[in-house]
């Protein structure tokens, strides 16, 4: 790490952290004090950040989607909508927050926060800039994995304490979605520190800048089943099931109003920055961007990529329809899994081939990527292709209704195609 | 002084929740207290310098176990719901008085010997190196345990 | 005042105890695996003590241990549930009490 600069060097807000820390030891603060001023300040920071973000990223979320959808979006409250999410969240601390009579009292307003609170504790470990961290855990792959998993028990507990049925359907087939697609997540998680030798995200981002190569080229089939398996983790379309409008009512949040309901679409929308902040560090280089974060502040060079990390999740919603619950269980099972199983087992064999042949980083690399690539698209077009030539009775199964509608419509084309 | 005051926090936590569990007229009640549980033995494992199974624990106890257990608590609708005790209770409270009373005097009296008094270390890479090199049987066996209890609870819950 | 050994001793100890208790006298089979599992933590905390504090041969012999206490809990715990289910599947409850018959 290089040296503390002056305080007015913002290309690393640590500098002034720095700074007030050691004005701290100076005037003779005892050491405990300054553990916890800095402990503050980084917690601060962090809650203003996520929640600035998602207040920013709910007019620009809905514009984005109106403009793919050839619309204009919310334009009324202030200059281009702009005010819309005070107005939202003026309209949401007004509501009454109704308990139903069978409710479990206490898990019932336990549910919202112990489901926000994982997604906030998560950020806790994303590099902003070189000394812009709050705790540069050694195992923080593993504490990303372990602290969004505590997030779907409390999911369930939201929709028992309700004493709905179908919120207890919706929860039970959030959980489902969401244990299916945790392993996906973390199977995708763990090839970055096979390759890198390091759990500690500093590490990763201090390993792709000495090496001027970004994992997202030797490890692109990671990364792939991470932005899908993520999506689903953190119940955003085309995998909202839970949530959607045309769904079981509202899912595992139909009674709660008001600042719960709040609660609950803002632990979704911090755990979508946290998942890109994720994608970010692990794959895109985290705060570097190959020797321009000597000018450009690190931090800023990381926001511009989480940005463009949630902006993809923004356009995948706006473009794709919702899948139903059987599709994407299928999909995560026997689909995604031998992937991320099989791209495990290729990064492990490269590290092997690495550390075995002792050649030069500037050979090995282009070649891993090279290879990687190609192997991305073959093993997955050729999945595909395999799944969909399984004998008829063993493909995938649509809804009764849906195939004899569609046996009705599809026949008379066939028979012209046949004839 | 920050352990000890973190060790009491935690262990009040942990043992205070662990007590809930056997308390609390309600199970999904219970079972959100022995997530609690869990957490604070995480937190514990973490003041005894065990970064790697503290993330574990909470990865796997509080992260999976517990929604197995929600699960099943779902999946049966007709099974008593509200945590109540066989008639064995005083006969189990005498033992289970009986062996912490033991435990905990032999904790208490018996001499440990000269105790590390080391902090923090990195366990991660560690633990993986004797994972792979000195108890890389029981990993592999491992394995196989968990492939066989995959497949047993798939045939314990299907279909006929 | 420091905390040392016999101080996660004693933790360890106490969770034994009440999971003992719990999977003995619960009457739902989900409360005599919350019992079950308590046990497993109880044992694990003695365990990451004594390798805490104890000089070993093999350091970190204990945490390694720990590892496989917990990958064999979590198959345990899934085998079980599953033993739940079917159980239930037959008999239509979870009371332990109700499990009195060797074959039906």
């Amino acid at each position: 790490m290089r040296p503390l600069a002056p305080w007015w060097d913002i290309r690393d807000l640590g500098n002034a952290v720095g700074a007030l820390l050691e004005w701290l030891a100076d005037v003779g603060a005892p050491s405990w004090l300054t553990y916890v001023v800095s402990s503050l300040v980084g917690m601060l920071a962090l809650l203003g950040w996520a929640l600035g973000s998602q207040l920013f990223f709910i007019w620009a979320e809905r514009r984005l989607i109106a403009r793919m959808q050839v619309r204009l979006g919310p334009n009324r409250a202030g200059p281009f909508g702009l005010l819309q999410p005070i107005a939202d969240a003026l309209k949401v601390l007004a509501k009454e927050m109704v308990t139903p009579r069978g409710a479990d009292r206490i898990l019932f307003w336990l549910a919202p926060i112990a489901v926000v609170v994982p997604a906030i504790t998560v950020l806790a470990v994303f590099p902003f800039g070189e000394r812009m961290v709050l705790a540069d855990l050694n195992v923080g792959v593993l504490y990303l994995a372990a602290i969004s998993s505590t997030a779907i028990f409390f999911v369930f507990v939201a929709g028992w304490s309700s004493s709905n049925k179908y919120s207890l359907l919706g929860a039970m087939r959030s959980v489902a979605m969401l244990i299916s697609y945790e392993v996906v997540q973390v199977l995708a998680l763990l090839s970055v520190p096979i390759f890198v030798g390091s759990m500690r995200l500093g590490d990763i981002v201090a390993w792709q800048r000495d090496y001027n190569a970004w994992l997202v080229f030797l490890q692109p089939l990671a990364l792939l089943g991470f932005i899908i398996a993520s999506a689903v983790e953190v119940n955003r379309t085309p995998t909202d099931i839970a949530e959607a409008e045309s769904e079981i009512v509202a899912g595992y949040h139909t009674e709660y109003g008001g600042i719960r309901w709040g609660m609950f679409q803002l632990a979704e929308y911090i755990a979508g920055f946290a998942v890109a902040a994720v994608m970010a560090t692990l794959w895109l280089g985290g705060w570097t961007l190959w020797g321009l974060e000597e000018w450009v502040p690190g931090w800023v060079i990381f926001l511009a990529k989480v940005y463009g990390a949630f902006f993809l999740f923004i356009w995948l919603r706006g473009t794709l329809p919702r899948l139903r619950i059987d599709q994407l269980m299928g999909f995560a099972w026997k689909f995604l899994l031998p992937l991320m199983l099989l791209n495990t087992l290729l990064a492990g064999l490269e590290v092997l081939v690495w550390r075995e042949t002792g050649a030069p980083a500037a050979v090995v690399l282009p070649a891993f990527a090279l290879g990687n690539l190609a192997l991305t698209g073959g093993l997955v077009v050729g999945w595909a292709v395999l799944l969909g030539q399984l004998r008829p009775e063993r493909r995938p199964a649509r809804p009764l209704l849906v195939r004899e509608l569609g046996a009705i419509y599809y026949r008379p084309l066939e028979e012209a195609r046949e004839a | 002084m920050g352990a000890v005051a973190a060790f009491w926090v935690l262990s009040t936590i942990t043992v205070g929740s662990a007590l809930a569990v056997a308390l609390v007229r309600d199970l999904v009640r219970a079972v959100v207290a022995l997530v609690g549980s869990f957490l604070g033995v995480a937190g514990l494992f973490v003041l005894l310098s065990a970064d790697f199974l503290a993330v574990a624990q909470v990865l796997i106890y509080a992260g999976a176990i517990s929604v197995l257990m929600v699960f099943v608590i779902a999946l049966t609708p007709r099974g008593a719901r509200d945590n109540s005790e066989t008639a064995m209770r005083w006969p189990a409270l005498a033992l289970a008085g009986a062996m912490t009373g033991l435990m905990t005097t032999v904790a208490l009296v018996a001499h440990w010997g000269p105790q590390v008094k080391e902090g923090l270390t990195e366990t991660a890479a560690a633990i993986g190196e004797a994972l792979l090199s000195r108890y890389v049987l029981p990993f592999e066996v491992a394995s196989v345990v968990l492939l066989a209890a995959m497949l047993g609870a798939i045939v314990l819950v299907r279909e006929e | 005042m420091s905390v040392g050994l016999e101080h996660f001793l004693v933790v360890g100890a106490a969770l034994f105890g009440i999971g003992l208790l719990l999977s003995l006298s619960k009457r739902n089979i989900i409360g005599v695996l919350m019992g079950i599992e308590l046990m497993f933590n109880g044992a694990n905390v003695t365990l990451v003590a004594f390798s805490r504090f104890l000089e070993a041969a093999e350091a970190l012999a204990g945490q390694v241990l720990v590892v496989f206490s917990i990958t064999v809990a979590a198959a345990e715990a899934a085998v079980a549930l599953a033993l739940a289910m079917a159980f239930y599947r037959r008999r239509q409850t979870v009371d332990v009490d109700r499990a009195d018959v060797l074959r039906w």
